[in-house]
């Protein structure tokens, strides 16, 4: 790809992430219907609905491959759900005329013990920690250039703030409990899928699946995954041309996991999206930091603290996209091929 | 007692590297560019040596000049040790 630009290319901008829409919108729709009735041999698809971009915009693009007949949306919300997460989920499903159902988890999580674990880890960093207190985990030291870690933010009742880093036990045991949440949303997918003889839809965006931005067994498990090639602003992009709610549209990626509002940047991301998008294009176009720094407005050595974040977010999540690793190979069953899931057509 | 270098290389060898001799690792292999350290990893290895060494790790210590090889560590470590030692003396 770099010879495209030659010595003299272009500045780097957002129009690198230009797309056609209705082509993608097209091609999605083509290799989902072959994806799903001959390499699956389902007849529909579930997708939980999050009210967010992504899973709008997958369920946008499955109604129009399949027919709102062939699509279940699943709201499924709990106690830490933010209240737009219920009201802009059955907002997609109406606008694109799609049958759906809310399910709370929230039981299923207290019983499973989700918030007992997250509480007990919380409350050996703040043992003032109570009922009514919020609490997220946002991001830091990426980017400015020191190895990542993870700060713990509680809120108290009368609303102040409190911010210490996790140690690595106690990290570990949030991340774990607050997983459930992805697990037990995926658990119900699978279950109407099943009923139904329906595939999965999973919904990350190429962002998100680069960077292990997912649970596995949770909402990294899925049978297609309509958008995981395409960045986020290209979501966007796609979102609007599907005639999504304007909400959805403009919405803030958010974690909905933590009681805490928690913007995606604040808990993965060393930058927002959009400036993501772009430094994530131009690593995997080998554009120089200078480059990234030029187009973004931040100086060349935050513009390599960007590239080595992305680089070791790669490694550090390589395992999650690991099938699961045999001691001696089983030959006689293959891997499915990326041949298999190609449609032809116009 | 052991040195500081000698009871850091054996946890990376014990946790992180399973199974390799100590030849496998050198003092001044890169954790991060060997890939035997993961963002994880680093949060466990943070917690072993403030427990280990009694030591505070600040945010703005968290650098891989402090903590990407066993002489960094030891480096870095051997200072934080200095710096409490010599507030020790003061409070005397």
């Amino acid at each position: 790809m770099e010879e495209q630009f030659g010595a003299q290319r272009p500045a780097l901008s957002t129009s690198v992430l230009d797309i056609d829409c209705a082509e993608e919108t097209a091609k999605i729709g083509r290799q989902m219907v072959h994806i799903v009735s001959r390499v699956l041999h389902h007849r529909g698809v579930v997708v939980a609905l999050s009210g967010g971009v992504d899973s709008s915009v997958c369920a946008a693009l499955a109604v129009r491959a399949l027919g709102p007949q062939r699509v279940l949306g699943l709201v499924l919300p709990e106690k830490d759900s933010s209240s737009a997460t219920t009201r802009l989920g059955r907002l997609v499903a109406d606008c694109l005329g799609m049958e759906y159902r809310v399910e709370d988890i929230g039981p299923a999580l207290e019983a499973i013990g989700c918030y007992r674990w997250r509480d007990e880890a919380i409350r050996s960093v703040f043992p003032e920690y109570g009922e009514r207190w919020l609490s997220k985990i946002v991001i830091a030291g990426g980017a400015q250039g020191r190895l990542n870690y993870f700060n713990l933010v509680v809120q108290s009742p009368d609303g102040r703030t409190r911010e210490q880093r996790l140690p690595a036990k106690e990290y570990l045991q949030i991340v774990a409990a607050t997983s459930f949440k992805q697990r037990i949303r995926k658990t119900l997918e699978y279950f109407h899928a099943d009923r139904l003889n329906y595939a999965v839809l999973g919904t990350p965006n190429r962002l998100e699946y680069d960077q292990g931005f997912f649970v596995k067994n949770g909402d990294g498990s899925a049978d297609i995954k309509p958008i995981a090639h395409l960045y986020k602003t290209q979501v966007y992009a796609l979102a609007r041309h599907l005639g999504l709610p304007g909400e959805v549209c403009s919405a803030r990626p958010t974690t909905d996991t933590y009681s805490m509002p928690q913007g995606q940047d604040e808990f993965y991301f060393v930058l927002p999206y959009d400036q993501m998008d772009l430094a994530l294009w131009a690593l995997n176009h080998g554009l120089s930091p200078g480059e990234l720094a030029l187009a973004l407005g931040i100086t060349e050595p935050q513009a390599q603290h960007v590239y080595a974040d992305i680089r070791s977010k790669r490694r550090a999540t390589v395992h999650l996209h690991l099938p699961p690793q045999f001691i001696s190979a089983v030959e006689e069953i293959a891997p499915a091929h990326a041949s298999l899931s190609s449609a032809s057509g116009p | 007692m052991q040195s500081i270098k000698h009871e850091v290389k054996q946890y990376v060898l014990d946790n992180f590297i399973m199974g390799a001799s100590s030849q496998e690792l050198q003092d001044d292999d890169s954790f991060m560019a060997g890939h035997f350290i993961d963002s994880t990893g680093i949060l466990e290895l943070i917690s072993f040596l403030e427990q280990t060494f009694g030591i505070k790790v600040e945010d703005e210590e968290m650098v891989p000049d402090n903590l990407d090889s066993l002489n960094c560590i030891e480096h870095y470590v051997q200072r934080k040790l200095a710096v409490f030692a010599g507030r020790a003396r003061k409070e005397r």
